[in-house]
């Protein structure tokens, strides 16, 4: 094992793992976490932390995945290098590891024109794959990115995003194998409704035995609305919904409409279990949290096993 | 070249607001090419700032004059006459220019009219886009000709990142993505392969993250 994480240990048992997340608060309110932690224990393997998600002020993730960690879950600290430079990413990560936090999702993040503070100035003195191997370097080797020697190393299970639905498409399979080279463990996706450009996706992934270097976690979305539904379409960058989605949202009464969204939410993660080096599905409902249970009873995921 | 353009007009009103005598100082070099601030700006300029005053009911007395460059000793000289005679320079140059000038002439204001935008090309006429973030380590050979650090909006040295759609940038569709561009390029270069070479972390110590940069070459100082 590469840390205590106990998403490590469900995946290295074989079991289907199950993530989800919690998106911190606007405020200082340590009770919006716990809350958030409430409806997620038990249910989920992991919780991810959003890291000021959307360009967004937020409570830190890192303050945020302790609350969680206070609650005995296993909370996945989200780190774009959009905000922090290489002195306070890799302080940040020793003080998460310092305080039992075990896992860590490397990504570069949204950039700050979406936010509530576009005239910001950004970092990016790293990128995700950079930060992927840094925090690799940290635990494997001890080593800073300087060099110099880290007693002891901060023992995390090192995730990334891929998305493989964005363009250009060619790449997106190659880009997956530069993050499994730079040494991470497991992914977790965009949020997939497009589920044949998907498994095309994946079939480039197994052609390359990449899924048997990292583990695939399915990102999934539950669609509340036709609104959303529309706005995921249309705004979100990177994001493939279907007009299908849409249309089969718009064939039930309104107020069935987010009955429907779980329920094609439970479809996908059927067919996604089916699909060889698939290792888990990873939850994304945004400020949704309390329907999470709901959909993995539905998907037959529950109970969680016990590691 | 370095690319800029005119602040607008209430700007440079208010900052000369307090002189009644001054020089609107062109350069002949970047901001001429780029239409910012050559010869013919430092005449439209001036014959728009004195229009303006005429309308306030008061006057100005402007010199236009244009340097060969602001950003070298010999062309500031020609100038050394002159400006104890105004109240203030108004500089057309890029802010290299505005600051060296100001150099020289410590007792005098040295005021900029032009922002300064980037290092950058004329794509079509009156048309210009950034090619170049001076990050004194340049990376070109690795990325098919194109510039991961000022083309990508987040300066991502292993892209694309999951934004990128239809090959437009996430910040906005008018921004293409740059290794959008760089994927294009290594493909038609038929070097495809090396997408998938790590690019460690970068030395931005190099970059303006070092301090003021300078550049020292013995073999040609006297």
């Amino acid at each position: 094992m590469k840390s205590a994480s106990r998403l490590e240990k469900v995946l290295e048992k074989g079991e289907f793992a199950v993530t989800s997340e919690c998106g911190p608060p606007r405020g200082a309110d340590a009770e919006v976490i716990r809350k958030k932690g409430e409806l997620l224990r038990d249910v989920v393997d992991a919780v991810n932390v959003t890291d000021n998600q959307t360009s967004v002020v937020r409570m830190s993730s890192a303050a945020s995945c302790f609350i969680l960690k206070g609650m005995g879950l296993d909370p996945v600290l989200q780190m774009v290098t959009r905000d922090r430079n290489r002195i306070a990413i890799q302080s940040d990560i020793l003080g998460a590891a310092a305080v039992g936090v075990n896992n860590i999702l490397c990504l570069s993040g949204d950039h700050q024109v979406f936010g509530d503070h576009p005239k910001a100035k950004n970092v990016y003195d790293m990128d995700s794959i950079q930060l992927i191997h840094s925090v690799k370097t940290m635990r494997d080797e001890g080593k800073f990115i300087e060099g110099e020697e880290i007693k002891p190393p901060p023992k995390l299970f090192i995730g990334a995003a891929c998305n493989p639905f964005a363009d250009p498409f060619e790449i997106r399979v190659p880009r997956l194998a530069k993050k499994a080279a730079a040494g991470v463990d497991f992914i977790q996706t965009q949020c997939i409704y497009n589920l044949d450009k998907f498994e095309e996706w994946m079939k480039g992934v197994r052609d390359r035995g990449l899924h048997e270097k990292v583990y695939i976690l399915a990102g999934v979305t539950p669609m509340k609305s036709v609104g959303m539904a529309k706005y995921m379409k249309n705004m979100v960058p990177g994001m493939d919904v279907p007009d299908e989605i849409i249309e089969r949202l718009k064939g039930v009464d309104k107020e069935k409409r987010a009955e429907e969204g779980i329920k094609i939410c439970i479809e996908t993660i059927q067919r996604l279990r089916e699909i060889e080096g698939v290792s888990g599905v990873h939850i994304m409902a945004i400020e949704w949290e309390e329907k999470v249970e709901e959909i993995v009873k539905g998907a037959g995921l529950y109970p969680r096993p016990q590691v | 070249m370095i690319v800029g353009e005119r602040k607008p007009m209430e700007e440079i009103e208010a900052m000369i607001d307090p002189f009644e005598k001054i020089i609107v100082l062109g350069c002949r070099e970047c901001v001429t090419v780029c239409s910012a601030g050559g010869e013919k700006e430092v005449g439209i300029l001036s014959a728009a700032l004195r229009l303006s005053r005429e309308q306030k009911g008061r006057t100005i007395e402007i010199k236009e004059f244009a340097l060969e460059r602001q950003c070298d000793h010999e062309y500031i000289e020609q100038i050394r006459s002159m400006v104890p005679n105004y109240q203030a320079v108004l500089s057309m140059a890029c802010g290299a220019g505005v600051q060296f000038v100001a150099e020289f002439y410590p007792e005098i204001p040295v005021l900029p009219a032009i922002n300064t935008n980037f290092i950058g090309v004329t794509e079509e006429q009156g048309y210009w886009t950034e090619r170049c973030q001076a990050c004194g380590n340049c990376v070109l050979h690795l990325t098919g000709g194109i510039c991961p650090v000022s083309r990508c909006s987040k300066s991502l040295l292993n892209g694309p990142c999951g934004g990128s759609s239809d090959g437009k940038c996430e910040v906005n569709k008018e921004i293409v993505c740059g290794w959008q561009l760089i994927i294009e390029r290594l493909k038609s270069l038929g070097q495809l392969e090396r997408y998938e070479e790590y690019i460690p972390i970068k030395d931005w110590s190099t970059s303006r993250d070092g301090g003021p940069r300078k550049v020292v070459r013995e073999d040609l100082r006297l």
